[in-house]
């Protein structure tokens, strides 16, 4: 059986100023339909590059990304991305935010009653349904980032990638939105890469991690398969032995043999 | 000595105290026959005119200040001009009052109120500014979003804005044989760049993450346009807009002293030829308070489209 979603090969060089920058070399990854992937690293590492190759923002420079037999070219609605910095546009409200994405990709075959609900249900969805009609600048960051997920879900992506996507929260907040996700995923089937720098993250989060080595020239160092059992729990896994020996791996991973020299 | 500053002190207690609590040395300080009445000035409205009375001269004293010295020099000025000299605050309100007494007269082409005058140069402002706007908001939309059309303009626009205004005033005269489609020419010519840059500038600076949604989104080309590069460029656009007017009601002024016929910029130069400078000082003042005036509701325009 074919892989759903297949990096073979994949490199990123990028033209600077300076001259030729490797980001990424030699990438191979496949990936189940849905899975969900966490890649992590030090930061600058090229996981976001990776995670922009498969979006199509970026084109590979060696290599190719199949999805479903397919390449990719360019950026297309069957990938949804949720951005680090949520990137909701500031002069539509929550719903309108959403509407935009919902109507770009049903709009052709759908009912404006029917693009109206399927809008309110993705929202519903990340329990901002009282938050509807407020504009960015009156949410907090929390629920800006769900609108952000709101907006990629309502696509009904074949994958759905997520840029550091709680990056920028408070810890409490950080926790209520992984769980959130994790209902969602277990809901939606969505197949999921994730970029993270947040070891505990991916742990709970993901059925593999990837973890990149240091730039330039980054590549896959290690695949780390999460077997543990789903639906999880946090506050259970912090007494699980087997999870602190996942954690405890990909720690070693990165503080270990990628110890990145002081900068 | 410690004695007194704890009495200041206590003083002060009850100056600042809110008035339902007891005020409990109250009638020792104040003999008044009524202990238990607060004085107007600490009740609940009184301390609230007290505040605002307060911030209403912290913020309006300075500028009171400003022109009361302005108007004292301007006396000076005229006093030590002597009495053929420039004439002072007092004889140019009075003909001030006489000139606004009949503003909208019209005794043919050549002799009409203050009102039309000023009337005929926001006309010419506008239309001349109106279509800027409408060449230059496109135009500026385009070059900011394509980078051939932007080294294409780059060079002729670089030549030609830094050209003075009131050159251009000759082309037109020559081009439109008439007086009044040469000064709008002008005011078109001089108020299109700000509009023009600015807009441009807005697109180029349009979020990369907000282009990265489109991208994703694989927005269509108008709805890129209509949702997203036209709100965010927007605040830029009102920028060059402001700048714009401002640019317009600077030359207006000037072009209308060389092509004659009507407008403030007509009557400064006729009042010279008169040699009535009372006059030419009021129109130096309604100038300046109809481009503040234009520039304030401008801003409080684009405070509406300020967006973040």
């Amino acid at each position: 059986m074919h892989p759903y979603l297949h990096i073979e090969n994949a490199s990123m060089v990028f033209d600077t100023k300076k001259g030729k920058f490797v980001a990424l070399s030699d990438i191979n990854l496949k990936v189940e339909q849905g899975e969900f992937i966490a890649l992590i690293g030090h930061s600058g590492c090229g996981k976001s590059t990776l995670l922009n190759l498969v979006a199509g923002l970026l084109e590979a420079t060696d290599g190719v990304l199949l999805l479903n037999d397919r390449e990719i070219k360019g950026p297309g609605p069957e990938r949804a991305m949720v951005f680090q910095s949520h990137s909701l546009l500031p002069w539509l409200t929550c719903f309108g935010n959403v509407h935009l994405a919902v109507e770009r990709v049903f709009g052709a075959t759908e009912t404006k009653k029917q693009l109206k609900a399927r809008t309110e249900a993705a929202l519903e969805l990340v329990h901002l349904t009282h938050a509807m009609h407020k504009h960015p600048h009156e949410i907090s960051g929390g629920m800006k980032q769900r609108v952000g997920i709101a907006r990629a879900l309502a696509m009904e992506p074949k994958v759905l990638l997520m840029d550091e996507p709680f990056g920028a929260l408070d810890a409490l907040t950080r926790a209520s939105l992984q769980d959130e996700l994790m209902r969602i995923v277990q809901e939606t089937h969505a197949t999921t890469l994730m970029v993270t720098h947040d070891v505990d993250e991916a742990v709970l989060l993901s059925d593999r991690i990837v973890m990149l080595t240091n730039g330039p020239a980054a590549t896959i160092g290690e695949v780390l398969s999460v077997d543990l059992p789903r639906p999880r729990d946090r506050l259970a896994l912090a007494e699980d032995a087997h999870y602190h020996r996942l954690r405890h791996e990909v720690l070693e991973f990165l503080y270990q043999k990628q110890l990145r020299k002081a900068a | 000595m410690s004695a007194v500053t704890l009495n200041e002190g206590s003083l002060h207690d009850i100056i600042t105290a809110p008035d339902s609590e007891p005020l409990p040395a109250a009638s020792t300080v104040r003999k008044s026959p009524r202990p238990h009445a607060t004085p107007w000035l600490q009740t609940e409205t009184g301390r609230a005119f007290g505040t605002a009375l307060g911030r209403l001269c912290r913020a309006g004293l300075p500028p009171v200040i400003g022109m009361g010295l302005f108007v004292l020099l301007w006396q000076l000025v005229s006093v030590s001009s002597g009495d053929q000299g420039l004439p002072g605050p007092a004889r140019t309100w009075e003909a001030a009052r006489a000139l606004f007494a009949d503003p909208f007269y019209d005794n043919g082409p050549n002799d009409q109120g203050i009102g039309w005058n000023i009337l005929h140069s926001l006309y010419r402002v506008g239309a001349g500014f109106g279509l800027a706007a409408l060449v230059g908001i496109p135009l500026g939309f385009m070059i900011g979003r394509f980078a051939f059309l932007s080294g294409m303009l780059a060079p002729v626009i670089s030549l030609l804005r830094p050209v003075s205004p009131l050159a251009w005033l000759p082309i037109g005269l020559y081009v439109f044989k008439e007086t009044e489609p040469a000064s709008l020419w002008v005011i078109f010519i001089s108020s299109i760049w700000p509009i023009l840059l600015n807009t441009a500038a807005g697109v180029s600076r349009v979020p990369q993450d907000y282009l990265n949604v489109a991208r994703v989104l694989n927005l269509s080309e108008w709805k890129i346009f209509t949702r997203i590069l036209f709100p965010s460029v927007l605040p830029h656009m009102m920028t060059g807009i402001r700048l714009s007017i401002g640019v317009a009601w600077l030359v207006i002024v000037a072009a209308e002293m060389l092509t004659g016929g009507t407008g403030l910029g007509f009557w400064v130069w006729d009042e010279w030829n008169n040699l009535n400078v009372e006059h030419i000082l009021i129109a130096i003042f309604i100038v300046g308070i109809v481009g503040l005036l234009l520039e304030q509701t401008l801003m409080l325009l684009a405070r509406r489209f300020d967006y973040a």
